[in-house]
């Protein structure tokens, strides 16, 4: 019996969310009393996959395929080792891929799902997990009766524990399979850091009034080493890519700094921050919303407080 | 007696909410500081049928009844009444006029473009010296055999230079005085109309409002509706309908009005509290509700009468008198609670109020539809 | 070709929402229901692509899991452009007992995509697009955010971490799409309004399925404590607090 973790990786890297993850799987393991197992799929070195062990994994099973799998082939896999591994849960994150792989997993498995848990089960038998509802408006307690669970992490709920082990990475037999989908072509951010996986966000609203203005925006956000994002009115304008917004429609981040830049704060966007640990907001209208939900406010024209802003953590960071 | 609406009257007042909160709200600030014309919107309610939505679907209209009609005002008119009075003018006078009292090949003619929205009509009763006094006509539609010749100056006239057809109030027998008027369709582009400039307003100001000249227009003699000599019976009857639409428009500038106040007064902080919990301001909104509902059920009443066939005119006078003297009351209270915001225009409340004022005067001022009510209780106690 | 777009009937996305005295239901009295955002989306573009090229496909069908007060929201579905309607007469419990729902409800019917919407704005859970391909065993793609239609092939774009991929899908598929898949929701015109009155909703006995999961109870999120408003003139002191309170640069 044990716990099964899928964990992904970037162009041969795990991220911080992947050792978040690891964490995660082997605590619930010891909660258990089972072992833990832990999937990757690619080609990613025996050094990368040890290094995994500085939060508990000990069993690593490594399928170097290519990574352009569709969504069936990459559930077969996945319980396939479930199965043999007699995983009792099976965990990953809630991302992208989570999204689209899980449900296909748990129907594969006959597991009840739950996605975007919030950290560690309450209970584990009775196996009861905490999760956010109506896009984070309610908080709900949510009971998996069946034998096998599957479940997605959500992303900053678990925090990361060390615990160093030995680090046996096994490699599974390589498969064939025809994908049903096929991917034409691939589009890649270069060089930014991304909205999923930054631990600050810079994000601007209407009251950046104009698509000109984000210059000084992303002035901060290079000097906090910051993701940008925007909310909805901005992306529908056209002013910023719809990836960048956030928001109950759109992504919903959970970093560990939100800077939320003439955004008034409506309840949908609210929706898509409320998992941040810290929330800044800068507005000049001193009664808007997101002066309810933030940490942190500043009162003031963004014209003259951002570029402020953006000096007064160069200071910080620069040691003066 | 039943206060339930239907499942399609509340899809169509969904409809027009999800329009007026989603696109209305957008620029319409700007619109209306710079009398900017909305006809990107007007298209779009065109398109989703909002401009022909009481018209009978043989004649391309939506097929709806008058309270869905009131309820999709309301909703418009919490945003921007420039738009509704446009919905409104087409909608209730002139495609409704046309519908009513029109031969099938008006209906063919004029009647389907206009219910389309592809066409607006515009409704030219008011002149410089009969603003409500429909019965001093002083614009002339000579009979001159197969043709009528128009002249005269036609005043205050929403849609006057955008419309495609105007419906034209005219004398053509004085001596016969009130039975001597006709009314007239007439082609906007016909030869001898000259549009006057377009009216700097307190309010309503991306509406389209000119004064229209006519000097020797010729117009067919088929475009008249009715019999010689029908054409204030035809006003009269048409304006009763029309207060409908202006009652809902008044009734849809107060609730908008209040929507804002609400919000704001849960929001705004003062003395330590949100000043909804300052009495003073909760029993504002109180009074304002209250109102509100008044109005909202005169104006339904109203609308129910007319889809039953029954007379509605007196209850068609009351919803416009009422809802347009609250839309004052709410506005005013509206822009009160709002303190300097109020007086902004950022926070829409002083549009609002500035749209409420000419619910008062138009369409049959306060006074006008008082008038109304105190004949009809006096002859029938 | 057939397009069947799932729909889920929400609470409006503004509502404040309470719970029953046990804490153990949601108190639905007053609120105002929806199709969840991204299905709307789902079904908005199914229409376009129907009006785009209405030879190539036939029909657009919408099926939702739940009581009759769910009937308003599909026939919204209906007065929007979707040709008929399917409702499964059930309460829905959890994702893998709306997927059997689903599943059970079209296997006498040939369609040949079904667009879901990534998640619902209620429970969020995620998971009912892709359960119900994996029941079906067909392909599908996820974190759509385009959608067109040569042929009987089917281009997607879908978002990856870091972003986005076009790929390629036969029929059947299930598309499970997300924002930018069709621009703004389709307001419903009079004329669709007034054409859904003849449109057929058929309404599907529920069949035995067994949830694996259910709720035990709700909470409000713990509240924020109050803001802390900087000096737009001493922003250093923001920097600082950030550095040394709360920790996170």
């Amino acid at each position: 019996m044990s716990v099964l973790v899928y964990i992904e990786n970037r162009n041969g890297k795990f991220k911080k969310s992947t050792y978040e993850l690891v964490s995660y799987g082997s605590r619930l393991a010891e909660l258990l009393g089972v072992g833990l197992n832990i999937l990757s799929i690619g080609n990613v070195a025996d050094d990368e996959l040890k290094s995994l062990g500085k939060y508990g994994a000990s069993h690593v099973h490594r399928l170097a395929a290519d990574m352009s799998l569709d969504d069936k082939s990459f559930a077969s896999i996945i319980s396939g080792l479930a199965a043999q591994t007699s995983a009792k849960v099976v965990v990953m994150a809630h991302n992208l891929t989570g999204k689209a792989i899980a449900p296909r997993v748990a129907i594969r498995l006959k597991a009840g799902m739950v996605s975007a848990v919030n950290g560690l089960p309450v209970l584990v038998s009775p196996f009861v997990v905490n999760k956010k509802s109506f896009s984070g408006k309610s908080l709900v307690q949510i009971e998996i009766s069946s034998a096998i669970k599957v479940i997605t992490l959500s992303q900053n709920t678990a925090g990361m524990v060390e615990k160093p082990s030995n680090v046996i990475v096994e490699d599974l037999p390589a498969v064939s399979i025809y994908p049903a989908t096929r991917v034409l072509s691939t589009e890649v951010q270069s060089g930014k850091v991304l909205l999923s996986e930054a631990d600050v966000v810079v994000s601007g609203g209407r009251g950046m009034r104009s698509p000109e203005n984000w210059k000084p925006l992303e002035e901060l956000a290079e000097v906090l080493g910051a993701a940008t994002a925007c909310s909805r009115p901005v992306s529908d304008e056209g002013w910023r890519p719809h990836h960048e917004h956030v928001g109950q429609t759109g992504k919903v981040v959970a970093p560990n700094l939100y800077f939320a830049l003439g955004i008034s704060g409506a309840i949908q966007h609210l929706a898509g921050i409320s998992s941040s640990k810290v929330i800044v907001a800068v507005n000049k209208d001193p009664e808007a919303p997101i002066f309810t939900a933030a940490d942190y406010g500043v009162i003031g024209d963004l014209q003259v407080v951002l570029p402020k802003m953006t000096e007064a953590f160069k200071k910080l960071k620069s040691g003066n | 007696m039943n206060f339930e609406f239907t499942e399609e009257q509340l899809m169509i007042q969904q409809a027009a909410r999800d329009y007026a909160q989603r696109d209305l709200i957008e620029d319409v600030i700007e619109r209306d500081t710079n009398s900017i014309y909305p006809a990107k919107h007007v298209k779009a309610l065109s398109e989703l049928g909002f401009m022909g939505m009481l018209v009978d679907p043989k004649y391309d209209g939506g097929g709806m009844d008058t309270i869905s009609y009131v309820l999709a005002m309301e909703e418009i008119s919490k945003v921007d009444s420039s738009v509704s009075v446009i919905m409104s003018v087409n909608n209730s006078l002139v495609c409704y006029g046309i519908e009513n009292f029109g031969t099938e090949e008006q209906k063919e003619k004029f009647l389907k473009p206009l219910a389309r929205g592809e066409k607006i009509g515009a409704f030219l009763l008011s002149e410089p010296e009969a603003g409500s006094d429909a019965t001093s006509q002083r614009t002339t539609a000579e009979d001159m055999g197969d043709h009528y010749l128009l002249n005269g100056t036609k005043n205050w006239i929403t849609n006057g230079n955008t419309a495609g057809t105007y419906l034209v109030i005219a004398q053509t027998h004085p001596e016969k005085k009130h039975k001597g008027i006709n009314v007239l369709i007439v082609d906007r582009h016909s030869p001898g109309i000259t549009v006057g400039p377009h009216e700097d307003k307190m309010g309503m100001r991306s509406s389209d409002t000119h004064s229209v000249m006519f000097n020797n227009v010729k117009v067919p003699k088929e475009n008249r509706i009715g019999e010689d000599g029908f054409g204030f019976k035809f006003a009269m009857k048409t304006l009763d309908g029309g207060r409908i639409g202006i009652a809902a428009q008044a009734l849809g500038i107060a609730s908008g009005a209040f929507e804002r106040a609400v919000k704001y007064s849960k929001e705004r902080k003062a003395f330590g509290t949100e000043i909804a919990n300052h009495q003073s301001v909760a029993f504002k909104l109180a009074d304002m509700a209250v109102k509100i509902e008044n109005a909202r059920n005169l104006c339904l009443k109203a609308a129910w009468l007319k889809d039953q066939g029954k007379p509605y005119g007196y209850a068609s006078a009351m919803a416009k008198y009422y809802a347009a003297e609250i839309a004052m009351e709410v506005t005013t209270e509206a822009v009160q609670i709002h303190g300097g915001y109020g007086y902004v225009k950022e926070y829409h409340v002083e549009r609002l109020m500035r749209e409420a004022k000419l619910t008062q005067i138009y369409e049959g001022t306060s006074e006008i539809q008082k008038i109304v009510i105190s004949r009809q209780i006096l002859n029938e106690f | 070709m057939n397009i069947l777009v799932c729909i889920s009937n929400v609470p409006d996305t503004t509502t404040r929402i309470k719970y029953t005295t046990d804490q153990k239901e949601v108190d639905y009295s007053g609120v105002q229901w929806i199709i969840n955002p991204w299905d709307e989306l789902a079904l908005t573009r199914a229409i376009e692509l129907k009006e785009a090229n209405p030879a190539l496909i036939q029909k657009i069908t919408a099926i939702t899991v739940g009581k009759a007060d769910a009937e308003p929201t599909l026939r919204k579905a209906l007065a929007c452009g979707a040709d008929d309607a399917i409702r499964v007469d059930a309460s829905g419990v959890d994702s893998f007992y709306t997927a059997s729902q689903l599943t059970n409800a079209i296997k006498d019917e040939s369609f040949d995509l079904i667009l879901c919407g990534i998640e619902s704005s209620d429970f969020n859970g995620a998971a009912v697009g892709g359960m119900l391909a994996e029941l079906l065993d067909w392909p599908s793609v996820s974190a759509v955010s385009s959608v067109n239609i040569e042929n009987e092939s089917v281009k997607v774009t879908r978002e990856i971490d870091g972003g986005k991929q076009l790929m390629e899908t036969g029929t059947p598929s299930v598309l499970i799409v997300q924002k930018g898949i069709a621009l703004n929701p389709r307001i419903p015109s009079m004329r669709g309004i007034m054409t859904a009155r003849t449109k057929q909703l058929k309404v599907v006995p529920a069949v035995e399925a067994a949830a694996q999961s259910h709720i035990l109870t709700f909470a409000a999120p713990p509240q924020k404590s109050a803001c802390k408003i900087i000096d737009a003139e001493n922003l250093d002191e923001l920097a600082r607090l950030l550095h040394t309170e709360a920790r996170v640069i």
